[in-house]
This record gives C-alpha cells, sequence and structure tokens, in this order.
C-alpha cells in the first residue's frame, strides 16, 4: 500500500503510527469507553479532509445532537460553522426517545439518505459515531450482524474512507471488552483508545490493533486531547532522520565552564544537570538562559519548582538578570507549579508553549517533577521525547534533575534514566568538610566534546558565578575556607623562602667581593715582591762588578801578570 | 366505531424483507382493526432518498401516523401488533370495554362506543 492511499487525520502522531494515515475507500474501527476521545478524533479527521484535502465529509451522530457536538468542537477553533454545511454535514440520527418498535428494521432507509446527501457534497469521508446505539436496538446478534456487514458494503461501494466508532468498557484489568467483535475482523483497520486512571492521574493510550495491508506501530502511545484537537506521542521510529547536526557551540552563561567543555554546549544538544537541593542547579541553568538571551536568541524556562517571579528574583541575588529579557519578549518564564496531571500533559504544553514563543534554548527545572506519582511509568518515555523533540527543532535544552538524597540512586543516575539520553551532564554535589559544605561541579560525560575531568569548586555570588579550581592535597580535596587556608599558607611560605633566598644572594655576593678583594691585594704584593727581587739582583750586580773593577784596578798597580778578570753578568 | 379517517405512512426500502413483512403487517392491521377507516402511502427511499433525509427517515420499515392526533413513528417490521394497537387507541383494554374507564380529553382519544 503507497501512502497515496492513505487518508491523513491531521492528526501528527497517528499519522506516523499508520504511516500516513487511515486506509483510503476503507472502513476503520474506532473503539473506547466513554470518554476516550473516539468523537473527538473522528471529527478532527473529517475536519482535516474538509480543510486540508478538500474531501468533504459527513457525521451521522447516532449519541450527540449534532449541535452539541459542534459547539464542544468549538474550543478546538475548527470553525465548524464555516465547513457547514458545504463541507461537513451533520446528521442527527439519533433514535427519538419515543420511538416505538415492533419488530426488527434494517439501516437501508439511512443508507439512502446519505447516500442523496454524498453525491450533492461529493463526500470522501463519513463518520458513524457510536454505531452501538442503534445496534442495541436490533433484536437479535443476527440482525446486528446482518446491519453491520450491510453498513461495510455500502462504504466500501460509496469508495468511502470511513470511521465506525463502537463503546468498549474495559474491565478491571484494564483490557479491553469488545462488543460486536465480528466487527473487527470485518474492517481494514482497528484503533484503541484507552483512558486509564493510574494513581489519580489520567493516562490516555491510543493502539493500532490492526491495519490491513500496510505496517504500523503496534504498541500503545500516549495521546492528549489539547488545546487545538488530538496529539498523540511518538516516539521516534526506526529510520528516521531529521536531525541537523551542527558544531556551532553555545556559551553556557559561565566562562570556566565553557572552557571546561572546550567551547560551550553544542547547539541542539541536551544537557542535564543532577544534583541534590540547593546545589545551584537552578543558578547554572539561569546562567545559561541569560546568555542565550543576551546573543538574542528566544528562549524559554519551565519552572516546576517556583513561580516565575521568585526564580527572577532568585537569580537576581547572584546577578542573573532575567528581568529585562523577559520584559524585552526574548524570555519567556512558564511557571507550571501548580499543573498537575500526566507526564504527557506536561510534554504537550511545553512543547506548545515553546513552539509559540519560536524558543532556540529551552530550560525545564527540574524535569524530575515528570516523574512524578502516577508518572513513574511514561515519565522515562516522555523524557526521551522531549529529548528527541528538541533535538529534531534544534532547540538546545538545558534540564536539571533532582537526586533524592534518600534515593539509592545517587550519582548513578537520574530517576528519569535521562543521563544516558542527554548529551552533556553536568553533576552538582556538595562536599562537606570541616563544618562547611561546599558545592562541587563535575562533567560527568560530555559527546563529543573534549572536557575536564576534574572536580571543580561553584562558587555562588552576588557578582555571579565563578568556576574554581579546588586544591588537591595528599590526595584530598579541598574547598570553600579549608581551600583559602591552605591556599593563604602557601602563599605565605612561597614568600618566606623567597626573602631567604634573596637573603643568601646577598651573602655569597659579599662573599665573593672579598674574594676579589683579596686577590687583588694578594697580586699587588706579587709585584711588588717581584720588583723587589729584582733591585735586590741589580744591586747584587753591581757589587760584583765594583769588586771586580776593584781588583782589576788592584791588579792594575800592583803590575800583576794576570790579566783582567772578566765581566759576567748573572742575573 | 367512530367515522375518523386513520392515515398512514409507511417508508420502506425497496424489496428488502423487512419492508415487504411491514406492508403485510400493516395491511392485516387495517384490514383486522380498521376496516374502510385508513389510507396508507408508502414512499420507497430508495427512490425517493432526499425525503428520507429532510424527514429524517434512518431506520426502514418506518411508519408514520399522522392523523388522528398526535403523530407517532413505530419502526420495525409491525410484527407486533399489540403495541401499535396501544398506539392507535385500538388496545386490547378499549376492545374488552374496560368498565373503568373514562373518557379523556386531548391526547389519545379513548372512545365510548
Amino acid at each position: 500500500m503507497t501512502v497515496s492511499s492513505k487518508a491523513s487525520t491531521g492528526i501528527a502522531g497517528l499519522d506516523d503510527i499508520t504511516g500516513g494515515g487511515l486506509p483510503q475507500g476503507r472502513t476503520t474501527l474506532l473503539v473506547g469507553g466513554s470518554g476516550s476521545g473516539k468523537t473527538i478524533l473522528a471529527l478532527q479527521f473529517l475536519v482535516h479532509g474538509a480543510k486540508d484535502h478538500d474531501e468533504p465529509g459527513i457525521f451521522v451522530a447516532f449519541e450527540e445532537r449534532p449541535a452539541r457536538i459542534v459547539s464542544n468542537a468549538e474550543t478546538f477553533g475548527w470553525n465548524l460553522a464555516d465547513l457547514q454545511n458545504e463541507k461537513l454535514y451533520f446528521m442527527d440520527a439519533q433514535p427519538m426517545p419515543d420511538l416505538v418498535q415492533s419488530g426488527t428494521f434494517d439501516l437501508s432507509g439511512m443508507l439512502a439518505a446519505l447516500g442523496a446527501r454524498i453525491e450533492e457534497m461529493g463526500a470522501k469521508r463519513i463518520v458513524f459515531d457510536a454505531l452501538d446505539i442503534v445496534l442495541a436496538l436490533l433484536p437479535d446478534a443476527a440482525a446486528q450482524r446482518r446491519e453491520i456487514y450491510r453498513l461495510h458494503a455500502w462504504l466500501l461501494s460509496n469508495d468511502l474512507t470511513g470511521i465506525v466508532t463502537l463503546k468498549a468498557d474495559s474491565d478491571e484489568h484494564g483490557a479491553m471488552r469488545q462488543p460486536y467483535g465480528f466487527i473487527q475482523f470485518m474492517v481494514d483497520c482497528a484503533i484503541i483508545l484507552n483512558h486509564s486512571v493510574v494513581l489519580g492521574v489520567s493516562q490516555r493510550n491510543l493502539r493500532v490493533q490492526k491495519y490491513r495491508g500496510s505496517s504500523f506501530d503496534e504498541n500503545e502511545a500516549p495521546f492528549l486531547i489539547g488545546r487545538s484537537g488530538f496529539e498523540v506521542a511518538v516516539t521516534r521510529t526506526i529510520g528516521r532522520s531529521d536531525v541537523q547536526v551542527t558544531n556551532e557551540r553555545v556559551a553556557s552563561g559561565v566562562e570556566r565552564l565553557d572552557t571546561m567543555l572546550g567551547g560551550g554546549y553544542y547547539r541542539g544538544a541536551s544537557v542535564l544537570i543532577t544534583g541534590f537541593p540547593g546545589t545551584a542547579k537552578t543558578t547554572l541553568s539561569g546562567a545559561f538562559a541569560e546568555a542565550a538571551c543576551a546573543r538574542g536568541e528566544r528562549t524559554m524556562f519551565v519552572s516546576f519548582d517556583s513561580d516565575s517571579n521568585e526564580v527572577i528574583r532568585n537569580l537576581g541575588s547572584v546577578g542573573i538578570e532575567l528581568n529585562r529579557f523577559v520584559e524585552n519578549g526574548t524570555l519567556h518564564m512558564v511557571s507550571a507549579r501548580t499543573i498537575t496531571g500526566s507526564a504527557e500533559t506536561y510534554l504537550v504544553r511545553i512543547k506548545t508553549l515553546a513552539r509559540e514563543h519560536r524558543a532556540r534554548c529551552l530550560v525545564v527545572d527540574p524535569v524530575s517533577t515528570l516523574s512524578k506519582s502516577g508518572n513513574e511509568l511514561t515519565a522515562h518515555s516522555v523524557a526521551e521525547r522531549l529529548i528527541d523533540w528538541t533535538k529534531a527543532e534544534g532547540i538546545t535544552l538545558v534540564c536539571t534533575s533532582l537526586l533524592d538524597e534518600m534515593s539509592s540512586q545517587s550519582e548513578a543516575g537520574s530517576p528519569l534514566q535521562i543521563s544516558t539520553l542527554a548529551d552533556t551532564w553536568i553533576h552538582l554535589n556538595y562536599l562537606v568538610q570541616a563544618g562547611e559544605r561546599n558545592r562541587g561541579m563535575s562533567i560527568i560525560k560530555s559527546r563529543g566534546t573534549a572536557h575536564s575531568n576534574q572536580v571543580r569548586e561553584l562558587i555562588l555570588s552576588d557578582a555571579g558565578i565563578t568556576v574554581t579550581d579546588t586544591y588537591t592535597a595528599g590526595g584530598e580535596v579541598l574547598m570553600g575556607t579549608m581551600r583559602w587556608e591552605k591556599e593563604s599558607a602557601e602563599r605565605h611560605a612561597t614568600e618566606v623562602a623567597a626573602v631567604a633566598a634573596k637573603l643568601r644572594n646577598v651573602r655569597v655576593e659579599a662573599e665573593e667581593a672579598e674574594l676579589e678583594a683579596r686577590v687583588k691585594s694578594l697580586q699587588l704584593e706579587l709585584a711588588a715582591k717581584m720588583t723587589e727581587k729584582a733591585v735586590l739582583a741589580k744591586s747584587a750586580e753591581v757589587h760584583h762588578q765594583e769588586l771586580l773593577l776593584g781588583r782589576n784596578r788592584m791588579r792594575e798597580l800592583r803590575g800583576s801578570d794576570v790579566g783582567p778578570e772578566e765581566l759576567s753578568v748573572t742575573r | 366505531m367512530s367515522e375518523e379517517l386513520f392515515m398512514f405512512r409507511l417508508y420502506i426500502s425497496g424489496d428488502a424483507p423487512n419492508s415487504l413483512q411491514a406492508i403485510a403487517n400493516l395491511s392485516q392491521i387495517c384490514e383486522t382493526h380498521l376496516p374502510d377507516q385508513y389510507e396508507i402511502e408508502i414512499v420507497d427511499v430508495l427512490l425517493d432518498p432526499k425525503r428520507a433525509l429532510t424527514e429524517a427517515i434512518y431506520m426502514t420499515p418506518t411508519l408514520v401516523t399522522n392523523s388522528p392526533y398526535p403523530g407517532h413513528r413505530i419502526v420495525g417490521t409491525l410484527s407486533h401488533t399489540e403495541p401499535i394497537l396501544q398506539i392507535l387507541g385500538l388496545g386490547a383494554a378499549r376492545r374488552r370495554r374496560f368498565p373503568g374507564l373514562k373518557e379523556r380529553v386531548g391526547g389519545t382519544q379513548v372512545r365510548a362506543e
């Protein structure tokens, strides 16, 4: 079956599950209990056909007055008045209360009347809402079966894409009791709507039970009746990929954290900040919001914990000024403190609001609210879809998650287990030392980015958030005043050592100077000695000469026969 | 028997077994209980579907009585005669001339002969 032979329902999630919509020209059975949304789904199918596909439709109402259906549907903004009667026709087929019955009957009158109407308006889609009402009037099972066959054959021969809705009660185990079971074997597609209450929280689910000639998602999908009608939640089916991956970085709002992450978070990434209460999760996410707004990116801040004004005031105390961005419309604060309901409701509301605000950055504080009582089962899937959706939209998501101090999970994982889904996981914790609690920050993981694996200290002041290195000494991590003490002691010791070194330097210089002076005086002494020695030598020679001269003279005088002695000069 | 005329309109769909049965049953009731006092108009919705639409006839066969006032709609093959006679004021109570029965004003009139 190709996509062209499917009739789009206008319900995004349902079209995804069925691979394009309901089978064109065939009959779809819609079964559900009271208040499960059968009429709304069926009507939305007609409205979508009439508005967007130029396929006029007929709504056969067995149970409710058309006027009431129309006025109920007004809340979804479908403007049924514009579509009536050319594009959308309501047939009031409620059995009259004073109807007298005598013997069996058939529906050929209605089908003949509808045939006339279909020809007039060129209808392509038809809904029989609450067929069980009229079937109940038939005296026996054989007659009921006969009329269902008649209806089915008529739908096929008129080439109409039809929805037949039937009421069904579910038993205490939640299993659907299906009346007129044989209808399911006859129709080409069957959808079951389920509405249950888990721990006081309403949970709606939709399941496609069969779809002839087409593959479909067989699992239950949660759905919600929202402001514009039906919304079915679907997780990404395998093989679908519409995520725009980018290398662009967005600032986290804390300079040192950006450095630790190698430039900041990735655009479109999902960041999880976990920690015990009071570890500055909100502050860290507030810093991100401020940085995003300062870049001019539209941002939405969803706070489950406190009122938005409180959040602004509290963040103001650490130098994060969000008020100006709220005023210029860049930042949209959503306080979801008072909203109770299913996790599904939260998700749909967040999605709708974020879309309306055209948010590029989203903060959910804390996302663990989703797993409040009654939502344990669905919360994980909701968190998954939140991340999936933000990724598909290219929204950078920062969510915080509370770790319950009493829980044994501690650092191992957040209650929603989204720590495995998140791209970046920052963990904040307390370190208690010497009567002090200090905040430590570590990056547990960050996909695709080099990141520091050192624990840092997070310091909050009225100037903002700063991240400092912790002091590690002897295998111990020190924070707060102990770090300060250690640091100042170290600083002091360094100064003392520097002075001592200087002193020794001076001393050595003095000794060197002294030695040099001594060398000089010795050299002078040596020169004097040498001169003295030369003088002595000289005087000895002169003396010897004198002696020689004297001897020669004496010889001359004596007239000696020995010749004069040679003058020998010795030095 | 009063001279009042009973006007019946029977909506049928072609020659469906239910419809044929209804025609037969209606004729028999009229002949038995209202000889010469009735008129039957038969409308085939397959031939005139627009009429079915405007008159909101969705189940066939449907018998519509407009006279005597007030009108009624009876759906089905008319095989259970008793409820029909009750509606038409020809119920068993009247036929047995129940002694305590009083004449009513308005509504379905029960006439003493």
